[in-house]
């Protein structure tokens, strides 16, 4: 019985060894350290989560930073109150992850289209505002929420373990910081990215990209869609809590900047910039501004001008000053340009520019037909 | 390939999927066994050793994260022996030798924490896992300093706070690895209430507007307990979010709320955007219950002092320390961050100067940078000549005990920087406190975690 066809097989093969192989080859970019490492793993969860929603369903929903903020909350409870071990927190955030979006779920999903955005970014603004206000005892608010020495920890209590020291959440009493928890992370990128491929290709996956192109047609010819796209919806959400839960293990605090708006919006870029629709686009993407938050963030004058250190003195200064307003604080500017650059002439992410690279360099190009390239589609 | 070409069965899928899950399992724990082989979190080995600076430069509290990145500067150009020497010349006792720490050189790596607790712990991360820092400080929201405190606890790296005034910086969320020289919330009640009961009398009703996070809780309970104690009486206490910007809404009520004084726990660009609204509402000129209206700010500064210009005029609060202080300290330090950068230094430049150098004192005294043995030749220390007046880093709570000042804003000033006037030096006695009030662990310093 064949469970992926060979191209499948091969991206996904690809994928595992790009992402495994990242310490290695990401070392040259100075991205190499094990927490921006475990973002890249965290937020590829997330945009691929996003992108089953997005980019197969087609609903644009602007409140997915709930579900990863109720995720991290879900974990970092977990830790305090049953255990530090990391996998009764993950189980326990996608489970309270998976709840919240089903009932955010069941409200937003009977409208479509910009209502739809705008009812899930309500949702989560109210989200927001209640961690960030009435549900302090429970989110800490604006301190976030933290590990304490004196966390009850019942599971922990009952079965003897000891903890020394600053409670950090361990995977079998084996700690998960640095490199591990990357390859930890790294092997729940992967399994999510073969999920996600796997619901690609299912007749469940057909169904939402029917969904997409025409959910009229899909009623009339008498589908009942709502319960695809709240699955859809849910699976998404459990993405969610499950990057939000996985970024709980690797810095055990919760915070409710991670549910505002901006967090949203942030995974809505990251699935356009890589690719809406596509399987690796929205990991990319997720990369790819991860490294620009972290990386261009940090650079400042002095690294600028070692830089530019061989060119002469008056056009050193002139290019550090050009460049400076690009880099540091200004990241957000460059971050910008590209989004621009990309959106206009690459209306399909990165990912289309891959494939008209690719499109070049092949030799038949009458040979394979193969799939029609996905003609991306602008969110309705 | 035939097997590829038709794609593969379930079992051989499943098969191969396990052995590539028990790969992955096992292969980091091969790699990662050596790397990290060092005696402790971070060691240098080369000739320099590196700071890592934690600044708020953009955010609410902006302005004080780059005032504190000027201070740092100033001091590792000190540490290395260039410049003046600044308070080196005049902290007692002192180990410091002016050729770095035993003997390397000072270098430091920033990243911008946007006022943000997640974006701090995150840029603190990357400054100790890429950079290599040795000592973490910096920040001026105590969010953040309580974050990046238990970050630091976790890797074993010394995190020196810079600016941060809630009491459970060094109360319930004290940590062994978090050191904070500045003062507290508590402390500014126990200085600033006799005063203002003094000035505007013992029976006056409070309207608090509060900053929504661990530092504005703090300082509206220590408000609280301060002036009740004295006869005064709390009306209502609201709390606004953090970098709210316009305050208009929460300003509104305090006009009908019977409230005749308005306190504002807040800090940053949001004390000087509520106070300059509450004056354009008129309160100051204002009458209630038959009283004047006044409006106290518990925790000033400088920089916002000098933000809300006019309207700061007689309004009493606390402060750290001020540029305008007559000891040998003050005047040293004032002179080589005014010769450097042009303009008398602020409260969270002068703490983080401070911090920066205590730390490589505390290592010169240790002879290591093996953080347990830094953390005991920090804990209990007493040293004078920074500015404060005799100052006692305490074992207990990692607080620095030293006096406190009470301000008020200048009504004649005679330049842009000139905006307040010392109304009281609180002697250091008379803020000390019991630390056990707070609760809190500080949790082990050995063994030493390795990040």
């Amino acid at each position: 019985m064949r469970i992926m066809s060979r191209n499948d097989l091969l991206l996904f093969l690809g994928f595992t060894v790009v992402v495994l192989a990242m310490p290695i080859w990401l070392h040259p970019f100075g991205a190499a350290y094990p927490d921006l490492l475990q973002r890249f793993m965290i937020f590829g969860i997330f945009a691929v989560g996003f992108n089953i929603l997005f980019g197969l369903t087609g609903y644009l929903s602007f409140g997915h930073a709930a579900f990863f903020g109720v995720g991290s909350y879900a974990a970092v409870w977990s830790f305090k109150l049953l255990s530090l071990d990391a996998i009764p927190a993950m189980i326990f955030a996608v489970v309270v992850s998976g709840v919240f979006a089903l009932v955010i779920g069941f409200v937003s999903l009977r409208r479509s289209g910009i209502y739809f955005s705008i009812l899930t970014l309500a949702f989560a603004q109210m989200s927001y505002n209640l961690a960030y206000s009435v549900l302090t005892p429970i989110t800490n608010g604006e301190t976030g929420l933290q590990l304490n020495l004196n966390d009850p920890r019942y599971l922990d209590t009952t079965m003897g373990i000891p903890t020394a020291g600053q409670p950090v959440p361990t995977l079998l009493g084996q700690s998960l910081g640095g490199f591990a928890g990357f390859y930890f992370c790294a092997g729940f990128l992967i399994l999510a990215f073969f999920i996600a491929m796997r619901i690609t290709n299912s007749p469940f996956g057909m169904m939402l990209k029917g969904i997409k192109s025409n959910q009229t047609r899909m009623n009339y010819t008498g589908f009942n869609t709502k319960p695809y796209t709240l699955a859809a919806f849910v699976i998404s959400g459990m993405y969610a809590g499950l990057a939000g839960a996985l970024l709980a293990v690797t810095d055990p605090l919760a915070g409710a900047e991670r549910m505002q708006w901006t967090a949203s919006g942030e995974v809505v870029l990251m699935t356009i910039l890589g690719g809406a629709g596509t399987l690796v686009g929205p990991v990319i993407g997720a990369w790819l501004i991860k490294y620009f938050e972290n990386i261009f963030s940090a650079i400042n004058e002095t690294i600028l001008h070692r830089f530019f250190d061989v060119l002469p003195d008056g056009l050193d200064n002139a290019l550090v000053a050009i460049t400076s307003k690009f880099v540091g604080e200004g990241w957000f500017l460059t971050l910008g340009l590209v989004f621009v650059l990309i959106v206009v002439f690459l209306p399909g992410g990165i990912m289309e520019g891959v494939r008209r690279i690719a499109h070049l360099f092949d030799r038949k190009p009458k040979g394979r037909p193969g799939k029609a390239a996905p003609q991306p589609q602008p969110a309705e | 390939m035939t097997l590829l070409k038709r794609g593969l069965s379930r079992r051989r899928m499943l098969q191969t999927g396990m052995a590539g899950i028990i790969g992955t399992g096992v292969a980091p724990l091969m790699f990662t066994k050596g790397a990290w082989a060092q005696e402790f979190c971070n060691n240098p080995t080369g000739d320099t050793v590196t700071f890592g600076l934690n600044l708020p430069l953009t955010g609410a509290y902006a302005e004080e994260g780059a005032d504190e990145q000027k201070a740092y500067e100033l001091a590792v150009k000190h540490l290395n022996g260039e410049g003046d020497g600044g308070l080196i010349n005049v902290l007692t006792p002192t180990a410091l030798k002016g050729n770095g720490i035993l003997g390397k050189k000072v270098a430091f790596v920033t990243s911008d924490s946007q006022t943000k607790a997640d974006v701090a712990r995150a840029g603190a991360t990357r400054m100790i896992e890429r950079d290599g820092a040795i000592m973490v400080t910096g920040g001026s929201s105590s969010a953040e300093a309580i974050a990046v405190q238990g970050l630091c606890q976790e890797m074993g790296v010394v995190f020196m706070a810079g600016l941060t005034h809630s009491n459970d910086t060094t109360g319930k969320d004290k940590r062994r690895y978090g050191f904070r020289h500045f003062f507290n919330a508590y402390q500014s009640g126990i200085g600033l209430a006799p005063v203002i009961t003094e000035a505007y009398g013992t029976d006056r009703k409070a309207y608090h507007l509060t900053a929504d996070y661990t530092w504005g809780w703090t300082q509206e309970e220590s408000m609280k307990n301060a002036t009740e104690a004295l006869g005064w009486e709390t009306v209502q206490a609201v709390r606004t979010p953090l970098g709210a910007g316009d305050f208009s809404q929460f300003l509104t009520p305090v006009l009908n709320s019977g409230a005749d004084v308005l306190i504002l726990n807040h800090y940053g660009n949001d004390m000087v955007n509520s106070l300059t609204q509450a004056v354009q509402f008129g309160m100051r000129d204002r009458q209630a219950n038959g009283k004047d209206f006044q409006i106290v700010v518990p925790l000033f500064s400088e920089l916002m002092a000098k933000g809300a210009g006019a309207n700061i005029k007689g309004i009493f609060g606390t402060s750290n320390w001020h540029w305008n202080l007559q000891d040998a300290g003050t005047i040293a330090f004032t002179k080589s961050f005014g010769a450097a950068y042009g303009a008398p230094p602020s409260q969270a430049a002068h703490t983080a100067y401070v911090q920066a150098l205590l730390y490589a004192d505390a290592c010169e005294r240790a002879g290591t940078f093996y953080p347990p043995e830094v953390i005991k030749a920090l804990e209990g220390f007493e040293f004078d000549g920074m500015g404060n007046g005799p100052t006692l880093y305490r074992a207990e709570d990692h607080q620095c005990i030293k006096n406190v000042l009470v301000v008020q804003g200048n009504d004649n000033p005679t330049s842009e920087y000139d905006v307040l006037n010392i109304v009281q030096e609180v002697p250091r006695d008379l803020v000390a406190y019991d630390p056990a009030i707070f609760g809190g662990d500080l949790g082990p310093a050995e063994p030493a975690p390795m990040c």
